[in-house]
């Protein structure tokens, strides 16, 4: 059967972030994949335009043959998100958002995190508010990663962040959106995009983060650390635009006791 | 002299510039950023900007990350 219902469906607002446009709702990280070739499949099957990347070091006597993250994953084709992962203080975080504006030749959009503790990673939110706040007289168009504080959340927006980004459980857990009602409770005056970052471990957990109404999704582990992670990347694009759909319909309300589909008239006893 | 490029001691002739770092690592044409004593050191001055002895240099690539 062919699908003509959903060609009359009216097109989506795209994601905004920054002043530009996205058709894809869902953000990728590129860690933690077996090799460059699994990356590039797995994002290319998400259909990711924005993705995120970390600033490191360069090794010593690296062989000069090994191909570089940014030859398979071109700032050409994509939104290139710089994070401060693994720093745990302003200063940190701000000195890598430098060097990272520096290797991408001026490109200003990073993701902010300053993280507290390593058992956790969770958000240090004073090291984040006190980053934050310097980067953005820097010029930097901050995607600031948070806790599910709506005050905070508020906060950080009220500064000039470009997008907050609270976590639905710790980074790498896969636990889920564990508290929804807060996340709810950031979206109701949120102005600018409200991403969930951090916690998704399955396609579920990303469709109830767009269900909840929220702008987008970033997402790493659930997908490299999947028994296939191409399949899951495309498991992840269908969730988040499912999830957006199912949004967008607006769901029907929740009721204690059943209501029968079939109607009761006509019935032959 | 001999400076530190990521935490490790470089051997470069006196007042090589930035330029002659970059050629030793075989970084050319590849995505980089460069510091020196934590100031950010913008492409355009790599050829110009020279090195000294004790030097605290960071040489940095994007790798994956989420």
């Amino acid at each position: 059967m062919t699908n003509t219902v959903s060609s009359s469906l009216p097109d989506d607002k795209p994601l905004i972030v920054a002043g530009k446009e996205y058709k894809s709702r869902l953000l990728v990280g590129t860690g933690k994949y077996k090799d460059l070739a699994e990356t590039k499949a797995a994002i290319e099957m998400s259909g990711a335009e924005i993705v995120t990347v970390a600033v490191r070091r360069t090794n010593i006597g690296q062989n000069a043959d090994e191909p570089n993250l940014l030859d398979v994953i071109s700032p050409d084709k994509y939104t290139i998100l710089p994070n401060t992962a693994g720093c745990y203080t302003a200063k940190d975080a701000v000195r890598t958002c430098k060097l990272a504006r520096e290797l991408l030749g001026g490109h200003d959009l990073v993701k902010l995190e300053v993280l507290g503790d390593q058992k956790t990673l969770y958000p240090n939110v004073t090291e984040t508010l006190s980053a934050a706040e310097t980067l953005i007289k820097d010029g930097f168009k901050v995607m600031v990663y948070t806790t599910d504080d709506p005050l905070i959340a508020q906060r950080l927006e009220e500064m000039g962040c470009v997008a907050v980004m609270p976590l639905g459980a710790p980074i790498g857990s896969g636990l889920g959106i564990r508290n929804p009602y807060n996340i709810k409770m950031i979206l109701e005056n949120a102005k600018v995009p409200i991403l969930v970052d951090a916690g998704v471990g399955t396609a579920s957990d990303a469709s109830i983060a767009m269900e909840l109404g929220c702008e987008g999704v970033l997402m790493n582990t659930a997908i490299a650390a999947a028994q296939d992670p191409i399949r899951m990347a495309n498991a992840m694009r269908l969730a988040v635009e499912s999830g957006r759909e199912a949004w967008l319909a607006g769901r029907m309300p929740r009721k204690l006791y059943a209501s029968a589909s079939s109607p009761i008239d006509g019935l032959i006893i | 002299m001999q400076i530190q490029v990521n935490g490790e001691p470089i051997e470069l002739a006196d007042n090589a510039t930035i330029s002659v770092l970059v050629t030793q690592m075989a970084l050319e044409g590849q995505r980089y950023a460069i510091e020196v004593n934590e100031e950010i050191v913008s492409r355009s001055q790599h050829d110009t900007q020279c090195l000294s002895d004790g030097d605290q240099v960071e040489v940095v690539q994007a790798i994956g990350g989420g």
